[in-house]
């Protein structure tokens, strides 16, 4: 069993992962990380398995996160990605003109009956990734996080309108992306 | 007053918007009743369920799951 810095050191890239996902800044992910590995080596403790030091280091990651959520809430105001508020992300359903639908929504059947979750998961994130940098922050503090939405205009000192339009973008976006990718008529591996 | 028919559209877009904020009493009854008459919503609705259960399962695989 090699020693708890090693444990540690071993699940730097995992932690990565997440931190690019949730904060879409190499640097901001990089710095958060490292703060991670810092507070984790200060406290050296045994864990009877990998995936609970995991868990534990990804609760002390999720809270250097919003650490540097906080800190840089303004530098990604939703203003900033005005040019996609052209685009109404419900033309993706596609309704007509009276707002019933062209065509009813598909049945997507259940993921987690699938044998290939690790796949869908991989998916998942690919989708997410895939969001305007914003919205997959805020979509990601909702989902990932876990905050409410009060929480999220606290901390970022938005409005709440602000907030829901970002949100309302990221779920049907991420709902069109995980229909074409996993969801999506035939595709399923 | 009160407007309870609403279109598939509209019905659709509180069944998102109810992922992240409360809805008010008018907007909840509204909906439900769209969702008694309207055969297309409900498959929306099920699918924003699928959405729901699949975010918590990939939370629990984020921090827990051996990889």
């Amino acid at each position: 069993m090699p020693g708890f810095e090693q444990q540690v050191a071993e699940l730097r890239s995992y932690l990565l992962k997440f931190a690019r996902l949730q904060l879409r800044n190499e640097t901001w992910a990089e710095d958060t990380v490292s703060e991670v590995m810092v507070a984790a080596l200060s406290k050296p403790q045994g864990f009877e398995s990998r995936s609970q030091l995991k868990t534990w280091l990804v609760g002390i990651l999720k809270h250097k996160i919003i650490d540097a959520l906080r800190l840089h809430a303004r530098d990604f105001h939703p203003a900033q990605e005005s040019a996609d508020s052209q685009e109404d992300p419900m033309d993706y359903l596609g309704f007509k003109p009276d707002g019933h639908y062209v065509e009813p929504p598909a049945e997507w059947g259940n993921p987690e009956q699938s044998a290939n979750s690790r796949q869908f998961f991989e998916v998942l994130e690919a989708c997410a990734n895939q969001l305007p940098a914003v919205q997959g922050r805020l979509f990601l503090m909702r989902e990932w996080l876990e905050l409410s939405s009060e929480e999220i205009c606290k901390e970022l000192g938005l409005t709440p309108t602000n907030l829901y339009v970002q949100l309302h973008r990221a779920r049907l976006r991420l709902r069109e992306c995980l229909e074409l990718n996993w969801f999506g008529n035939g595709v399923k591996p | 007053m009160m407007r309870l028919k609403r279109t598939c559209k509209e019905a659709t877009a509180l069944l998102i918007a109810r992922e992240d904020r409360a809805l008010s009493r008018g907007d909840q009854l509204a909906l439900r009743l769209h969702l008694l008459i309207c055969k297309a919503c409900p498959r929306f609705a099920r699918q924003m369920l699928t959405l729901r259960n699949s975010m918590k399962e990939w939370r629990n695989y984020t921090t827990s799951d051996e990889v």
